[in-house]
């Protein structure tokens, strides 16, 4: 396993310059607290309906904070062209990809952890269902976005406004999986009776992860070519 | 990636002038595309019955039903075309897809608004979150995207490449948002063909029928004369830039 050996390689080196700069991590933190505040003013938290749109806020916070560290993945190798030394370098452009996608996941995964506590903390949020579950919805659900968020980053990195171009590539062809983590995630929350159809929903987010992880694999030479 | 040692604009190799031969195609499948339009006009207003509770609104219904066939079958042959020129990566076929996606997007801007107005007829509003009209709209925006793929700039062949990309895996996306949004809401729209599973109303009648398989053909033609064109149209263009560079050759010299 040569190409997984240099994939960790890389996003060791993403997570260690992350480390010591600590730019895109705090960026996404602080801008998903802002998400939780603007919600706070979109709806009323003293509200007792409110507890009704917590799922899809959630999602919201991924999301947004989400397409913040996507964009700047393939952004940054970009200031001193490290992405064609990456390119030029003896592994493959599916270590590349494999290792931008540790790396973002790893960020992702790190601003949930803090987030969401937060927002069930300021909308006072009384935790009926299970939590495991909860966190496999989670995982499922940010392992596709940002399996296919990083693959579109670098395609649209080639751009000059790629800031502008990625969320417009990565929305719509991630509905998928924002209708089937929001509605499973409603579930898991609000009522465990129906928790059938919640896992119908998992299953239905985990083929697309599956396929879409496969499709970015073979796709990835194609767009991360010199 | 972001480095072009390559100059944008190829120059003109050779002295190739354009050929007038193909003339014949085109002019056929424009009197084609004449006489199927008049022939499905015939049959959508005068030949098939009317709606009884709709009226003369349930006209668009054959409009609205052959764009949206003919949208699909333009993101269908994107999606072809796409994967076809990332294996031979000849110029032509990235042509073809970039037409086929453009025509693709008019046809549903056309799907998108002649959809309202039927709804507003029969379901007496202009908008459901429907797994189909959802579909669409995503469609459209995964396709608008396909285009401004298509306006990045840099060499051809890098955009032709990510947008090859993207034409597959926006293809690839469609049928799953489709699930995914038939599990999400229950279903609206009549299913015409075929048996409906929950509806006993559902059906079309023969003559309907007729008319609806007439329009589809006459759109189909219409499809494949505007593709030809556009292509045409595509590589005039390409001629074009390459007599520029080859005249700021020139100059430069």
């Amino acid at each position: 396993m040569n190409q997984m050996r240099t994939a960790l390689f890389l996003a060791k080196k993403d997570l260690y310059s992350e480390l010591k700069t600590k730019q895109i991590l705090v960026t996404q933190i602080i801008f998903a607290a802002l998400v939780i505040v603007v919600f706070s003013f979109a709806f009323d938290p003293a509200n007792n309906t409110t507890k009704a749109v917590i799922p899809g806020v959630i999602w919201v916070i991924i999301v947004f904070s989400g397409i913040l560290g996507l964009n700047r993945s393939f952004i940054s190798e970009q200031r001193n062209d490290t992405i064609q030394g990456l390119l030029v370098a003896p592994m493959e452009a599916t270590s590349i990809y494999l290792g931008k996608f540790l790396a973002n996941f790893t960020m992702m995964l790190i601003v949930e952890l803090v987030s969401i506590p937060f927002l069930f903390l300021l909308f006072d949020f009384k935790f009926l269902g299970s939590i495991p579950y909860f966190i496999l919805v989670i995982f499922l659900g940010s392992f596709g976005f940002i399996a296919i968020g990083t693959f579109l980053a670098a395609l649209a990195a080639n751009s000059k406004s790629s800031e502008m171009l990625l969320p417009l590539l990565l929305f719509p062809i991630t509905t998928p999986i924002l209708i089937g983590v929001v509605q499973a995630t409603r579930i898991i929350l609000t009522n465990m009776e129906k928790f059938s159809s919640a896992l119908a929903w998992i299953q239905l987010v985990t083929a697309y992860d599956v396929i879409f992880f496969v499709v970015c694999f073979l796709l990835i030479d194609y767009v991360l070519e010199v | 990636m972001s480095m072009n040692l390559e100059r944008e604009k190829e120059v003109l190799v050779g002295s190739q002038l354009a050929e007038t031969k193909k003339l014949n195609l085109s002019s056929i499948l424009y009197v084609g595309t004449v006489i199927s339009m008049l022939v499905a006009l015939y049959f959508i207003f005068i030949y098939a019955a009317e709606e009884k509770t709709m009226g003369a609104a349930q006209k668009i219904f054959y409009f609205h039903v052959s764009s949206a066939w003919l949208a699909f079958m333009a993101f269908f042959v994107t999606f072809v075309c796409s994967i076809l020129f990332l294996i031979k990566r000849k110029r032509i076929f990235d042509t073809y897809a970039y037409v086929s996606a453009e025509i693709g997007v008019v046809f549903t801007i056309i799907v998108l608004t002649t959809g309202p107005i039927w709804a507003k007829s029969s379901w007496n509003t202009w908008w459901v979150w429907e797994p189909r009209l959802i579909t669409t709209l995503i469609l459209f925006f995964i396709y608008v995207a396909y285009i401004m793929i298509r306006q990045m700039d840099g060499v051809w062949d890098k955009k032709a490449r990510l947008a090859a990309v993207f034409g597959i895996i926006g293809f690839a996306d469609v049928p799953i948002v489709f699930f995914a949004i038939r599990w999400w809401q229950t279903k609206f729209h009549p299913i015409v063909f075929g048996d409906g599973p929950s509806q006993s109303g559902g059906g079309i009648e023969g003559t309907m029928l007729t008319a609806l398989f007439v329009s589809l053909a006459a759109f189909t033609i219409l499809y494949s004369y505007f593709l030809y064109k556009g292509v045409s149209f595509e590589n005039m263009k390409i001629k074009v830039e390459r007599y520029k560079e080859k005249l700021r050759e020139d100059l430069d010299k």
